[in-house]
């Protein structure tokens, strides 16, 4: 199934008799029951004012072409969605909608925010097949409940989203790294909270063990690119050895899309922490490999087939996602840090209500 | 503005009700006496007022819960307070409601300079929020012109912005968890002092529900290091278009002021009347404001100057010290103050995309002599939420009757213009009944869902947001459960 207008895609969802697996791109095949419903027909950048920041598109629309429309404007998505083609082996082409449904945040999150905090409104087919728009077009809207964030990162599983509005940023003029030399993750995610606790704007923190540098982004326009640069290299030199990296887009885009992974064999955990606890959640999770973004906040972990991550971390503050795995590993473990129960029974209700014959991506999300 | 009849029913339990929230509070955490339930009758929007039943004033999560699992138990409608500075009627009592007010609960619970957060009790008053973490040079972005008063709590559930939002983001982009209490007593804890809580958006939808779906009682918050310096920039134009234009070059340059702020010459005139300001005489005004070092600071304001030039203005004053800084932010600061001294006033608080500025201004004006009643502008134009000031008099009958009648124009004409009917304020009980020009039934119905989930019942701030005939039914049937 691949509708081409909303009202197409509504009276689908209407006519539905069992459940579907929602793709953009299927840049990873979702798994699960049901048949595919695709939303590549509903392709487009419908509205695009570069002096008010704003974009609108239909959520179909593949992010290379809205990249290439803000390029073009000298603009950008800040919160730097990943491209999870090179770690999941996958192939297609990746969706504004998956993206947003997926709430896919990169490392300039630390600083700019995540997706969800770039999403101005939505609009989605429910479960019953019902048209629902949320939000606008403009920066400030507190008219009535915030739905726009409950849909980004909700996996389609309250509804499909079939157009999405975003706030867009200008590129910055120059960017520069800190390469700090850190013995260890304790040292790494020390030297990160001095960056991000700076006056100066740090766009991006990580730390790559095998690299055994916590790396730290500045950008905006050149003169103060380099002004910043000096004086937080300054306060980082009692930390260990500052190195400069001067074109370091190539960096960062492989800490996005986590590059050290790649081509690798092994399950895949996202974990979301306290900065403070990465090093102790590090430790607990006996990783093959490990990748730091989010100045610790973000841990990104490979580990043996089938291995149950979360068991071996316990309680902690924060959640661990299985990005990677087979079929089975991920029917067994889940995807997503099961909630306590009176989330869950919250989670449960809003699914019930917005899906109530629970015909999208149903299990995924609980 | 209409409100639902109080339930007789539940007036008639009141003495039952006080004894058993006696049980589980101190003596003086249940106010019950009608003088002083007075206190309560009104928020900062004083046009309608209404006492409680009863106000409590729990200390402890632990006391929140006992007290909404005793209201649920008893099918009492319940109102969250935090300051009472809502400009939307948001705690506005019915009478036969219970106030539930977190003042007392002000405490901070964490500081953590390493993790960029703080914990705090959600009665805790915003400026003391970044008072908390001065020291440190550290502060919390979100600041909201009434922020001396107003509680996280009631940021929270307006999803309140401030001056500075067009850089730091609103509440919701600085809010990283809450504890809340569920209408039926339930303690949830949502988000904490990481990126991203895992799950459904919970707290996104959380923030900015008005006190709909639960007792916000304590809150994680983001907080980041001040600035070196900031300084601003005054310009004035003769036309509002162009300075409309102006406020576009700047924002698609690429520079991300912390600021900018518009006023028409109605605000120009009040306030430079009012505190001497030294603004120029013009038909509009921006001040824009940078941050970072000295050096990084004149390479913004040489780029942002270079701009207006462009747009021939009148005056263009870069701030030459503290003081000059000081003086151009009074002007500005005091705009609600200086408009109050020539009349009473309701101000506004649609937005509207940026491109749509002149526009939306010409229309105001036109409808401003269709009523009689002046409008001054001044608000935040880097995101478009505009204030209009309406001016009217509260001692003339009708006045204040006309008044809402055009305030109600120009929120419509702000949704026509592609934005919304409040872009901080909330809706509260006084944009309720407009809701249905921006969203159709079946977007109310999605959010009612929401409502449904946590509030089966119906008893948190029932009468709010939502037109009384589109929740109709759902409070009804509470009232029928009962
Ligand atoms: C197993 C798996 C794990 C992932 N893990 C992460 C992760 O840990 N972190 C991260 O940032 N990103 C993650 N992603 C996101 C994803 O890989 C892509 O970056 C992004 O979704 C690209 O868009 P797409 O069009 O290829 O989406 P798809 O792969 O087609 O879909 C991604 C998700 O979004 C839903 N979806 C797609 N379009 C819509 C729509 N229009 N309305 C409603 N729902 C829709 C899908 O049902 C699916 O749940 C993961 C994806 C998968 C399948
Ligand atoms: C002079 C003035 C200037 C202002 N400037 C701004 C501004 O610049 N930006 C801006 O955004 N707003 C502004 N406001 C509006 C107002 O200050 C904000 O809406 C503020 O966030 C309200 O906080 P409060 O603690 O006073 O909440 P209250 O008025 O007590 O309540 C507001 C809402 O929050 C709910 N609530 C309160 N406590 C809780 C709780 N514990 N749990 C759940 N819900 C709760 C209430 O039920 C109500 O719906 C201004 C107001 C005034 C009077």
């Amino acid at each position: 199934m691949r509708p081409e207008t909303e009202a197409e895609l509504a009276e689908t969802v209407a006519g539905l008799n069992g459940p579907v697996r929602i793709v953009g791109g299927s840049t990873r095949g979702v798994f699960g029951e049901g048949q595919e419903l695709c939303t590549t027909g509903l392709r487009g950048i419908e509205l695009y004012e570069p002096g008010a920041l704003t974009l609108v598109a239909k959520a179909g629309t593949p992010v290379a072409e809205i990249e290439a429309a803000l390029a073009a404007e000298g603009q950008r998505l800040a919160f730097e969605p990943m491209d999870h083609r090179g770690l999941l082996g996958t192939r297609g082409e990746p969706t504004i909608g998956g993206v947003v449904a997926a709430n896919v945040s990169g490392p300039r999150r630390v600083q700019a925010g995540a997706c969800r905090d770039f999403l101005l409104g939505v609009r989605y087919v429910d479960g019953t097949g019902q048209i629902v728009k949320n939000g606008g077009r403009v920066m400030k809207n507190v008219t009535g409940y915030d739905l726009v964030k409950l849909m980004a990162g909700s996996w389609g599983t309250l509804g499909l989203l079939s157009e999405v509005s975003l706030k867009v940023l200008p590129q910055s003029e120059a960017e520069t790294t800190l390469a700090v030399r850190v013995p260890d993750v304790e040292r790494a995610v020390q030297v990160s909270s001095v960056g991000l606790g700076s006056p100066f704007e740090v766009t991006g923190a990580a730390y790559d063990p095998a690299a055994g540098q916590a790396l730290l982004r500045i950008e905006g326009f050149a003169d103060w690119v380099d002004y910043r640069t000096g004086r937080l290299g300054a306060l980082l030199a009692e930390h260990g050895d500052v190195e400069r990296v001067g074109e370091s887009g190539a960096v960062w885009r492989a800490i996005r899309d986590v590059e050290m992974f790649h081509g690798t064999t092994g399950d895949v955990w996202r974990i979301s922490v306290t900065p403070k606890e990465a090093p102790g959640i590090a430790a607990r999770a006996e990783a093959e490999k490990l990748l730091f973004d989010w100045g610790g906040g973000l841990i990104w972990a490979l580990v043996p087939e089938g291995a149950d991550l979360r068991a071996r971390l316990g309680a902690f503050d924060g959640h661990a996602t299985l990005v990677r795995a087979s079929e089975e590993t991920r029917a067994s473990l889940g995807m997503f840090q099961p909630e306590p129960p009176a989330l869950a029974a919250l989670s449960n209700g809003l699914r019930q209500r917005f899906d109530p014959r629970g015909l999208f991506n149903p299990g995924l999300m609980g | 503005m209409e409100m639902p009849k109080p339930d007789p029913g539940v007036l008639a339990r009141k003495a039952k009700l006080v004894e058993r929230l006696l049980k589980v509070l101190p003596k003086d955490a249940v106010i019950h006496d009608e003088a002083e339930t007075r206190v309560y009758e009104c928020d900062a929007l004083t046009a309608y007022k209404c006492a409680p039943m009863l106000a409590v004033l729990p200390s402890s999560t632990q006391e929140v819960s006992e007290v909404l699992r005793i209201c649920h138990a008893a099918g009492v409608p319940v109102v969250p307070r935090g300051a009472g500075t809502s400009l939307a009627g948001g705690a506005l009592p019915t009478a036969d409601s219970v106030i539930l007010g977190v003042a007392r609960m002000n405490e901070v619970l964490e500081t953590d300079y390493e993790n960029r957060i703080i914990r705090v009790q959600s009665g805790r008053t915003n400026l003391s929020v970044t008072g908390a973490v001065e020291e440190e040079e550290f502060f919390y972005a979100p600041d909201p012109s009434s922020q001396l008063a107003c509680a996280i709590a009631g940021n929270i559930a307006m999803n309140s912005g401030g001056a500075h939002c067009l850089k730091y983001g609103v509440t919701t982009n600085n809010l990283l968890g809450v504890t809340m209490v569920l209408m039926d007593g339930t303690v949830v804890e949502i988000g904490g002092a990481y990126l991203d809580a895992g799950g459904l958006d919970l707290l996104g939808v959380i923030c900015g529900s008005e006190g709909q779906l639960g007792v916000v009682t304590e809150a994680t918050l983001r907080i980041l290091r001040k600035p070196e310096g900031a300084r601003p920039v005054l310009m004035g134009f003769d036309d509002n278009e162009v300075a409309g234009q102006c406020v576009s070059d700047i924002i698609k340059s690429g520079i991300l002021p912390v600021a900018i702020e518009f006023m028409d010459r109605l605000c120009i005139q009040a306030c430079e009347n009012f505190a001497g300001a030294g603004y120029p005489d013009c038909e509009a005004l921006l001040i824009v404001e940078v941050e970072g070092s000295e050096a990084e600071i004149d390479s913004q304001l040489a780029k942002i100057i270079e701009i207006a030039r462009r747009h021939n203005p009148v005056e263009l004053r870069e701030s030459q010290s503290e003081e000059e800084s000081a003086r151009i932010w009074l002007g500005r600061k005091s705009a609600f103050g200086a408009m109050g001294q020539i009349n009473d006033y309701m101000c506004l608080d649609g937005t509207i995309p940026v491109s749509a500025l002149p526009m939306v201004l010409r229309r105001i004006g036109e409808l401003s002599d269709e009523y009689g009643l002046p409008v001054g502008n001044v608000f935040h134009a880097g995101d478009g939420n505009m204030h209009p000031l309406i001016l009217f008099d509260a001692n003339k009958p009708g006045d204040l009757e006309k008044c809402e009648a055009f305030g109600a124009e120009i929120l419509k004409l702000c949704v026509d213009a592609g934005g919304c009917l409040t872009g901080e304020h909330g809706v509260g009980i006084e944009k309720r009944d407009l809701m249905l020009h921006q969203y159709g039934r079946a977007d109310l119905e999605a959010q009612m869902a929401v409502k449904d989930v946590f509030d089966p019942a119906w008893l948190l701030n029932p009468a709010k947001v939502f037109p009384l005939e589109v929740s109709e039914a759902r409070r009804a049937a509470r009232m029928a459960a009962e």
